[in-house]
């Protein structure tokens, strides 16, 4: 049966994140915790795999203790299996590093399928899933909508900015999903029943082969400069008006601010 | 799941944790998700239309929404009754139509005959209620039985290999759509309430109809029709319990229905709250917010009060329920608190909207509307009390 290893992390429901306007910094308490959504979209592409297919699916994720609340949410929806990687030496981690312990993690597993976000919302970067391949050394396609598996190879659609890729990948391969490719599925009521009396597998850093120089802080090469709030925009200005007179009027806007 | 009372030694009583278990507060997550999405969207358009939302009950059927509070081994979800009532609550709060949906379906069908049928009953009929593929629905009340259950008119012959049925039934949630009834019937009109019977009676039997739809004020969406039965034939291994036992189901099932029906005012009361809140908030009227007045803050902070009250009677009556104690007068304690809040609550929640909540615009006109039915089916506010007094003067 085929094995799908997919890749999630838990982070701040930026959809209920405030900003504190006096210091113009995130206001991080009372924010919810959630299974990050690209990575949702990707279990849902495994589990409807498993459907399909019959598929033995495996979530790993990176995270601090409580991330555990992600994998019995994995669990209710119908996973098999969950593992989560702790460890303080993990702690401060950049993509590289966290790259770096996943990929170590993923060769204790089989798989035929490594499946991930395409980024989370928490950081935007899009690097752990190409970085994972390539210290596994698999094919990779990013950006994934769709995917039809082919038992020795994988059809996948791959968005572009301005449309769409057919590709065709062999398996083993990683693929990062966008949240858009599909609706995830609800938990289920039994799902959330069982959740809490199945084992989410514990591994630190000795469990998993790896140098641990490349893990945690110190295994990151990212250094922050600065980070700012962006300004918030003004409102825009409506002209109810008729096409040849809202040229005019967009001609004189770009005129005034020297755009044209 | 971890127990939710535990004997304090001391005072020599029960003492009740009112904290969630994980299980519970993963479904509510989940419930609130689904709720907000697949039943919000379509509540008002359901209730315009007299729409039944086949569509919501395929997806709920699908997520084991439709089979809760019954074991796996029956194809159920092995859940709660605690977490079954949270169902409908916050089902409720967005769509009260769908809310009772699901409670007339798992508490007045399926827990019939799970409580009452005998293993092969419960093998043909629950994993096809318990996963939706059918719906189900109960039939007591006749046009001359209502709260006088007693004066049963529908009538079952003894017809050797099977039963012959004659009769109707008015008022029937989830009929036209339902494909099992539970309809009591009397064997014996000599033995007064002792000669009722219960029987499982599928859609398409031959001599069953379903008659008039209502139109209602309320719960628009929900099927309430008449049933006929017209010398309906019924199998003989369609007797539900054993003879003459028909009103005891009935009045058992009632008990539990009427937590069903508590969760579903309890779900009206807290959305007419929310939209209340999120209005009072926002409308200005003398250049303030109308929250900032100390006459909607006292009235709404009443309101919310009774709200957790009820929700705390529910949550009661749902634990005895789960442990198997007497809860009966819990039952009707919880339905009428619920019912009468949930009438209270959308109420208000039309003054505080003033001339817009009495629109179709604003979602308390139609929760007003859905709130009056809780104080009238699976036993009036009336027979509530009358069931507390009952315990209280034993």
């Amino acid at each position: 049966m085929m094995n799908i290893v997919v890749c999630i992390k838990q982070v701040p429901d930026t959809t209920e994140i405030k900003i504190n306007p006096a210091t113009g910094t995130l206001i991080r308490e009372g924010v919810p915790s959630i299974m990050n959504p690209d990575d949702k979209g990707g279990l849902e592409m495994a589990l409807r795999l498993k459907d399909l297919y019959g598929a033995n699916v495996t979530v790993i994720t990176m995270g601090p203790p409580q991330a555990d609340a992600i994998l019995r949410e994995a669990f209710a929806m119908g996973v098999d299996r969950t593992i989560l990687l702790t460890d303080r030496k993990f702690a401060g981690a950049d993509t590289l590093a966290t790259s770096n312990a996943l990929a170590a993690a993923l060769k204790c597993l089989d798989y035929d399928l490594i499946i991930t976000g395409r980024q989370a919302i928490d950081g935007d970067t899009a690097q752990v899933g190409p970085q994972m391949a390539e210290h596994l050394d698999l094919p990779q396609v990013s950006y994934v909508v769709d995917l039809k598996y082919e038992g020795r190879h994988v059809i996948v659609k791959k968005e572009t900015e301005d449309g769409y890729q057919m590709l065709e990948a062999e398996t083993p391969c990683v693929l990062t999903v966008l949240a858009s490719a599909n609706q995830a599925r609800y938990m289920t009521v039994s799902g959330i029943m069982e959740a809490f009396d199945k084992e989410v597998e514990i591994w630190n850093v000795s469990k998993i082969n790896v140098d641990e120089a490349k893990l945690g802080l110190a295994g990151s090469p990212t250094r922050v400069k600065s980070s700012f709030t962006k300004a918030q925009k003004g409102a825009g200005q409506v002209y109810e008006v008729d096409a040849e007179e809202a040229v005019g009027i967009i001609i004189s806007k770009l005129q005034e601010k020297y755009i044209i | 799941m971890a127990k939710k009372y535990y004997l304090c030694k001391n005072l020599k009583c029960l003492i009740m944790d009112f904290s969630l278990t994980k299980q519970e507060e993963l479904f509510l997550k989940m419930i609130r998700e689904f709720a907000e999405k697949e039943v919000k969207p379509l509540a008002a358009d359901v209730d315009e239309e007299e729409r039944f939302p086949m569509e919501t009950v395929e997806k709920m059927g699908k997520i084991g929404l439709m089979g809760i509070p019954v074991p796996k081994q029956y194809g159920g979800q092995g859940g709660t009754n605690q977490i079954y009532t949270m169902a409908v609550e916050e089902l409720s709060r967005v769509c009260a139509t769908t809310g009772v949906i699901v409670s007339a379906h798992t508490s007045l069908c399926i827990a019939p005959i799970l409580e009452n049928g005998n293993e092969e009953q419960k093998m043909k009929y629950i994993p096809k209620l318990a996963s939706g593929e059918w719906i189900g629905a109960f039939g007591l009340t006749e046009p001359n039985a209502g709260t006088d259950a007693a004066m049963q008119q529908t009538t079952a012959v003894d017809a050797g290999d099977k039963w012959i049925l004659n009769g109707s039934k008015i008022f029937i949630t989830n009929s036209g759509y339902a494909h099992v009834y539970i309809i009591m019937a009397m064997t014996d009109k000599s033995l007064g309430t002792k000669g009722i019977s219960a029987f499982i009676v599928e859609d398409g039997m031959p001599g069953f109809s379903v008659g008039k739809k209502e139109k209602k004020m309320g719960i628009r969406g929900s099927a309430t029709c008449e049933l006929i039965f017209e010398n309906c034939e019924v199998p003989k291994e369609n007797l539900l319990g054993n003879l003459g036992k028909g009103f005891g189901i009935a009045m058992k099932t009632l008990d539990g229905g009427r937590i069903g029906i508590a969760s579903q005012a309890l779900g009206i009361a807290q959305g007419a709250m929310d939209e209340t809140v999120k209005y009072t908030k926002e409308r200005k009227q003398f250049g303030k917010s109308i929250a900032s007045f100390q006459n909607t803050q006292f009235q709404m902070a009443d309101l919310e009060t009774k709200i957790q009250a009820a929700r705390l009677l529910v949550r009661s009556a749902a634990y005895k329920k789960d442990q198997k104690l007497p809860y009966s007068a819990d039952a009707a304690m919880c339905k009428l608190f619920a019912a009468e809040t949930a009438m209270e609550v959308t109420t208000k929640a039309v003054q505080f909207h003033g001339g817009y909540g009495y629109t179709r615009e604003y979602p308390v006109e139609r929760m007003m509307r859905d709130a009056k039915i809780t104080e009238i089916y699976e036993g009036t506010s009336e027979v509530q009390r009358m069931v507390i007094a009952g315990k209280l003067f034993k």
